[in-house]
């Protein structure tokens, strides 16, 4: 699995799997937004505005989901000392960041109508603040610290004790009263979401999973020519 | 399979995961009265060091047929359908708060029955359905 990620095999990947992969992506989402926009129905309690949920479940899911790959890679990385392992955490670290930032942009739209209020400091919402500060610390360590090694090791850590914040976003509405409300989508029971929601929902789903992985290995491929131009660099400063 | 280093490196790791989730968890533990948003009507009832004088949220659901309006001034329940505590609110309301369904209400206690808000905002549930199946609900139901 991991081998399809060596450096070789990522250069090697060529424009043309872009081309269908941007071609899957924009259909999906075409189909996604008119299906979320105009063929779903609205909601009997929210009207219109059930329409913001098409983006801001996938995006929250997809923030989460990257600082989880982002915190698994950390903890390998500290241990196995992988080169790739780091340059796929920080690949992910700026669509993740993003979509986190989606997320808390589409869910203050929504909860102005619906609450009443733009923010409010409940425990979903001020965790979910904290994973776009732990984003904001893992890029800046990548930014700030030249040395591939040490920026490696602060950002593995950062990421790690990032990941610990994810279970915490995840059961927040369950361990405590909030005003956000609990998943509509749990393993346990049946959805709490009609069916004619939950397609629209699924299918937007998909299409931010390819663009994830549409800038997800664009970055990556751009990390390792940069990666492997320093080494270069560094070869003809010694001799 | 490991290579020494890379094992001490993993036993270093796994014990600091272990401290720092505990750490985490005594942090939380602590700070339970900060992290909940709002109290229910029960908790709230069973509080001996509650404080009057401090804003607290009330939250639960708005009891079917408590809403009076008296021009700007407005009655209700909220319910956790153990305790009740009357809510009275001088404002706008939102638009999605109506009979039944979720509300939190901020203000001062006057004493562990009555609160007096100045915010009030809307709680919504994670049920999510088109009105025509919500009718088709109703209907089967009665």
């Amino acid at each position: 699995m991991l081998k399809n990620f060596f450096p070789n095999k990522i250069l090697s990947v060529r424009d043309k799997f872009f081309s269908i992969l941007i071609i899957m992506l924009v259909s999906i989402i075409l189909v996604g937004l008119i299906y979320s926009l105009v063929i779903s129905p609205p909601d009997y309690v929210q009207g219109d505005s059930v329409r913001i949920m098409y983006v801001h479940v996938p995006a929250s899911l997809l923030a989460l989901a990257c600082f989880a790959f982002i915190g698994i890679a950390s903890v390998f990385n500290l241990i196995f000392k992988i080169k790739i392992l780091p340059l796929i955490a920080k690949s992910l670290a700026p669509v993740g960041f993003l979509f986190g930032l989606i997320s808390i942009v589409t869910g203050s739209l929504w909860g102005k109508p619906t609450w009443g209020v733009w923010w409010a400091w409940d425990a979903r919402l001020t965790s979910m603040t904290i994973l776009l500060f732990f984003y904001i610390a893992y890029m800046l360590v990548w930014k700030i610290i030249d040395d591939f090694d040490k920026a490696s090791k602060i950002s593995s850590i950062i990421g790690i004790i990032g990941s610990l914040n994810l279970p915490i976003i995840k059961y927040s509405v369950e361990w405590w009263n909030t005003l956000h409300q609990p998943s509509s989508i749990t393993f346990t029971s049946a959805p709490a979401i009609h069916y004619t929601m939950l397609i629209p929902l699924i299918i937007m789903l998909i299409g931010m999973i390819i663009y994830t992985i549409i800038i997800f290995l664009m970055k990556y491929k751009s990390e390792i020519i940069k990666f492997k131009l320093d080494k270069k660099k560094r070869e003809i400063n010694k001799s | 399979m490991l290579s020494k280093k890379a094992r001490s490196r993993l036993f270093v790791l796994i014990f600091l995961l272990l401290l720092s989730g505990i750490v985490i968890f005594i942090l939380f533990k602590s700070l339970k009265e900060n992290v909940v948003y709002f109290f229910s009507p029960t908790e709230i009832y069973n509080n001996e060091k509650i404080s009057f004088n401090k804003k607290i949220r009330v939250g639960g659901l708005v009891k079917k047929g408590s809403v009076t309006k008296n021009q700007m001034l407005i009655n209700f329940i909220v319910t956790d359908l153990n305790n009740e505590i009357i809510v009275s609110y001088n404002g706008l309301l939102p638009n999605l708060f109506s009979e039944g369904k979720g509300v939190v209400a901020e203000g001062k206690l006057k004493d562990k029955k009555y609160l007096i808000a100045d915010k009030i905002l809307a709680k919504h549930d994670e049920n999510y359905m088109p009105p025509e199946v919500k009718d088709a609900l109703e209907k089967a139901k009665n």
